[in-house]
């Protein structure tokens, strides 16, 4: 029974370690973005699992039921998602500029390009 | 009589297993999701899976009695952001042709911090335990007290709009100022002169055009009633303004943006974003004046309960209207990127 009281968590964990490797393993912009998405959403899991109650129900009041789930964290992530897309579309607006400025979204051939530059300054 | 109380038990005991055995399986599936994209190299099946990953966390989120979250991520993860990235892509490249950053490092460092992060798990309370600390706090007020003070079944809608009105606030705020970024990136360093008047390559699927044009006015209804029903069922502000978006957003689509624009007038949609905040906030200020604190709607009326009512439909007229603008004008404004994005990269690669 142990494995499944902490199973939601693990899973939580596996999710939010693959969002972490996208953001630091690969070099495409667009892709760290997801990889942060991912990352954001693995959270949004936990705090939702921390809610669930078992045995309870949606936490709409009605005279049929007695045991809910905890409301609290609903309200935290519902506002979280929306709040998320919004600061995501910021992310991919810099991308964008980026991407017209350095003619690539690729880490390495950004940072290469601005070497050049301040080697030529110089 | 006791053969019955054990029948319901046994079907009690039942529903639970079978709980527990979706949950095991969709969270399985999410793993697999997150996994594959970590090795995929083609960014169009990546937001592709980014699409699936956030609709099976919205039937999870179902099964977690969370019913408020999985309408706004279903709406918002599957629908806009994946909207939005595709968007991105078609300006920054399909494929990332690059190597990883020392894949292996990372990989250690990923390995380690997850190994941690377990034995942190070690001593947190089992799932679905009804005596976390996470359940014994302030949620047990919400449950009992919210019938009373506020007079509304849904707790969710409470808790967001009354109890915890000034953090919502915050985060309408949050959006609002997300988009002016958006709109100090993309709108005001673009030339005015490319501008296509040709339709969106989708105008020539008839059955797509003439299908959405059937749909487009339901989905609109749909967000009203989101919107008004917020109270009683799952739904509000939020989720109404993302589903009236994507109808606008459906319609930009098929009959190209430029079309759209004549349509939704960007200047009234950029003054409606900042009036959804300032109808939120005036409530506030309404509400200082009659001699109550900031947000207090008991001080709206006479009728305590007439006044909470009317605050929460009130503020959460102004977090759909707020909402609703900023998606719409979010995705208006990469989309017109585009031709501009691409035309100058065109040029730039013909000079070289």
């Amino acid at each position: 029974m142990n494995f499944l009281e902490q199973y939601n968590y693990w899973i939580v964990i596996l999710l939010m370690m693959s969002g972490f490797y996208i953001v630091i393993a690969h070099g495409n912009l667009v892709k760290k973005l997801m990889g942060l998405t991912i990352f954001q959403t693995s959270v949004f899991i936990l705090y939702i699992s921390v809610s669930k109650v078992i045995g309870g129900t949606a936490p709409i009041l009605n005279d049929q039921y007695t045991v809910y789930s905890n409301p609290l964290p609903h309200v935290l992530i519902l506002t979280a998602i929306v709040v998320g897309v919004a600061t995501t579309a910021l992310g991919l607006a810099l991308a964008v500029r980026i991407k017209e400025a350095y003619g690539t979204v690729e880490e390495d051939v950004i940072q290469e390009k601005d070497l050049q530059q301040e080697g030529s300054a110089e | 009589m006791d053969a019955n109380l054990a029948r319901s038990n046994q079907k009690k005991i039942r529903s639970r297993a079978i709980e527990i055995l979706i949950n095991v399986i969709l969270l399985a599936f999410l793993a697999i999701t997150a996994l594959s994209l970590a090795f995929t190299k083609d960014l169009f099946a990546s937001v592709m899976l980014t699409g699936i990953y956030s609709l099976l966390s919205a039937a999870f989120f179902v099964l977690m009695d969370a019913v408020d979250v999985a309408f706004t991520e279903a709406a918002v993860g599957a629908g806009i952001s994946t909207i939005l990235m595709v968007t991105t892509l078609t300006m920054t490249g399909r494929y990332e042709n690059r190597k990883l950053h020392h894949p292996l490092i990372a990989l250690c460092v990923v390995a380690v911090t997850g190994v941690m992060l377990i034995i942190g798990t070690m001593d947190m309370p089992a799932f679905g335990s009804d005596v976390a600390p996470a359940q014994v706090h302030v949620a047990p007020y919400y449950i009992m007290q919210s019938g009373e003070d506020i007079d509304i079944p849904n707790i969710v809608t409470s808790v967001l709009a009354s109890y915890r009105g000034f953090d919502t606030f915050g985060e309408v705020v949050v959006v609002f100022t997300a988009v002016v970024g958006v709109l100090a990136l993309l709108e005001f360093s673009r030339k005015e002169s490319d501008i296509t008047e040709k339709p969106a390559p989708m105008f020539q699927h008839k059955i797509l055009r003439i299908v959405s044009k059937i749909l487009i006015p339901p989905i609109m209804l749909f967000a009203l009633y989101v919107q008004f029903h917020g109270e009683y069922g799952p739904g509000g502000g939020f989720q109404a303004g993302v589903i009236f978006a994507s109808a606008i957003i459906l319609y930009a689509m098929l009959f190209g943006v430029e079309q759209t624009r004549k349509a939704v007038s960007m200047p009234v949609v950029k003054v409606f974003a900042a009036l959804g905040v300032l109808i939120y906030g005036s409530v506030g200020i309404v509400s200082m004046l009659n001699g109550g604190n900031y947000l207090d709607y008991n001080a709206l009326f006479e009728n305590d309960i007439t006044g909470q009512h009317v605050g929460i439909i009130i503020i959460e007229l102004g977090v759909g209207i707020t909402v609703a603008t900023a998606m719409i004008l979010i995705f208006l404004t990469f989309a017109r990127r585009i031709g501009k994005s691409n035309s100058n990269s065109g040029t730039k690669e013909g000079t070289a």
